[in-house]
């Protein structure tokens, strides 16, 4: 039987003596974590944060990338009602079904009789795919960064209202802003 | 004598309250130490609500160690099928106790004179002097060995009877490498015993208050620095912490000799490593490190190199001993977690070939040279 021998690797690593006597850069390990453990704790004591981490559910990021898909909002109309004509498009679409829509008839707006009475998101279960959003002819749903305060500790406060999805400052989302500039394109009959 | 009983009881009550309270708190110390380390925030939610209000003391997170206890306590106790029930019931404890009983020995302070302390002391305790130290026996240090060795033997019977073949393993990896590593501490330390010319650890401690080449501390640090280094790296290795902890290797052992403990008795293997780490940082402390005294520093108060003395009140040294025996401590524990969380593991046949190629001749060359250089320094 061959005595066994080692492969030998093209990209072989190899070790100069002074790393080979092992000592010195056991030193060096030590001095690089210690040195970085006497920054942070000075931090800490000096009263700034030592850590690049954060407090989940009380402290939020703020540095969100712009494209990140965090969580839903409604678009709403210059009035304040959401946009949403309650057409389950986005509901139909949703791969994971989270979507739940109930529809309800508005008889003072004759232009869009049928408005959501009721839009839920189940958050424990939302991929955030974006397909609702490419689905929705009325461009009443969007994506923004920012990620909704989840932490729970049941599911049925994983469930974001539409209380909460419209409740989302519009004026900071200037993406499309509503109505579209360069002419009314909504048709609106009168009664 | 009453006396000496109500001292003695004084002395075992901190003892045990310094190392429980070490064992909880280091578990704590270690997870956040870790966190700083590598840039995050660590352990910070478990907190005590005082009753009846709504004031909850969170302190860092410093509650952490007693959220884990009370979840120790709390599981469900399983038990494998197969077992010796004897070894698998009494091994924890095997493993626990000696670790408590090393402590014995160490002296957490210089001499203790009640009479000294408050005039109400004085008429009972009349001029009485304690060494503080539970046991006062000359033969110190043979006795940390003694105790230290004993572990060895619950890790064994753990592993044995758990009747599961990664327990085995692991007690057969723990067996070798501990016993390979107590040679080396042994070793390290006998330079020590022929400078210091005894095996009482007071003795030692009193000896370096001193001071070598007329500046520096006569710690043994500054004596025996390469006896220092190679007892440290012994004594983690004896305490299976990483980067020796090739008995319990998750990856390739599940848990090693413990796999099959859970509840509290799996609670005891930790809390014994919690403590040892507290063990043998006051083992360097007093070996090493000048003890419970500051440089230059003895039970009157301080004599500076230069020949100033400056002497304190017997209460003023007392406290400051206790705190900087403590103080020295908690830093040497601090160091070796430093290096739990630096250092990645060695391979088996590095870890034994390390203690038997490396750092053995290197602890014998050490033994030898000190041993002539006391010979030549004794004969001038």
């Amino acid at each position: 039987m061959k005595p066994y021998r080692r492969k030998q690797y093209w990209n072989e690593p190899t070790m100069s003596l002074w790393e080979k006597a092992y000592l010195p850069e056991i030193v060096r390990g030590l001095a690089i974590t210690s040195w970085v453990f006497l920054r942070n704790m000075g931090r800490w004591m000096s009263f700034r944060k030592g850590a690049l981490t954060t407090y989940y559910p009380e402290e939020t990021r703020f540095d969100y990338a712009p494209r990140n898909r965090g969580k839903h909002i409604l678009t709403q109309r210059p009035d304040g009602r959401p946009q949403c004509i309650a057409c389950n498009m986005c509901a139909t679409v949703c791969p994971a079904k989270v979507i739940e829509i109930e529809a309800a008839f508005d008889p003072d707006d004759p232009a869009h009789p049928k408005y959501p009475s009721r839009f839920e998101i189940d958050y424990s279960r939302c991929i955030f795919c974006g397909l609702c959003v490419e689905a929705c002819p009325e461009d009443a749903i969007r994506m923004v960064k920012e990620v909704p305060d989840l932490p729970s500790h049941d599911r049925e406060h994983m469930w974001l209202s539409l209380d909460e999805l419209l409740n989302w400052n519009p004026q900071s989302d200037v993406a499309k802003p509503y109505p579209p500039k360069g002419g009314a394109t909504t048709v609106r009959r009168t009664a | 004598m009453m006396q000496d009983l109500v001292v003695d009881l004084v002395f075992i009550g901190y003892a045990l309250a310094v190392l429980l309270l070490f064992g909880t708190v280091l578990t704590w110390v270690e997870r956040k130490q870790a966190a700083v380390m590598s840039d995050r925030i660590g352990a910070n939610r478990a907190y005590v609500r005082i009753p009846f209000t709504q004031v909850k003391l969170v302190w860092w997170g410093l509650f952490h160690g007693l959220a884990d206890g009370l979840k120790m306590m709390l599981k469900e106790d399983f038990r494998p099928n197969a077992y010796d029930r004897f070894a698998y019931a009494i091994a924890p404890w095997v493993v626990f106790t000696p670790v408590l009983l090393v402590f014995s020995v160490i002296p957490f302070g210089g001499t203790l004179v009640p009479g000294k302390l408050a005039p109400a002391l004085a008429g009972w305790f009349g001029d009485r002097a304690y060494p503080m130290q539970i046991a006062r026996i000359d033969a110190g240090l043979l006795v940390v060995f003694a105790f230290g060795g004993l572990t060895i033997i619950g890790a064994m019977l753990a592993g044995w009877s758990s009747y599961n073949k990664f327990s085995l393993l692991g007690a057969l990896r723990a067996g070798s490498q501990m016993i390979s590593y107590e040679l080396i501490m042994g070793l390290t330390v006998l330079g020590l015993i022929l400078i210091y010319g005894t095996v009482d650890l007071n003795a030692m401690v009193q000896q370096q208050s001193g001071v070598v080449l007329g500046f520096l501390p006569a710690w043994g640090f500054f004596l025996q620095p390469f006896a220092a280094t190679l007892f440290l790296t012994a004594a983690i290795a004896e305490n299976k912490r990483i980067p020796f902890d090739l008995p319990e290797a998750e990856s390739e052992l599940i848990a090693g000799y413990f796999t099959e403990y859970s509840a509290m008795k799996m609670g005891l293997f930790m809390f014994a490593e919690f403590i040892e780490i507290a063990i043998i940082a006051a083992l360097f402390t007093t070996l090493f490190l000048g003890g419970y005294n500051l440089p230059f520093m003895n039970d009157d108060g301080f004599v500076l190199p230069g020949g100033h003395a400056v002497p304190l009140g017997h209460t003023v040294v007392v406290v400051l001993q206790l705190v900087v025996f403590l103080v020295k401590v908690l830093i040497m524990s601090s160091f070796q977690i430093l290096v739990r969380w630096t250092l990645p593991r060695f391979r088996w046949d590095q870890l034994l070939g390390f203690a038997w190629r490396f750092m053995f001749p290197l602890a014998l060359i050490n033994v030898a040279v000190t041993a002539v250089v006391v010979w030549a320094l004794q004969n001038r």
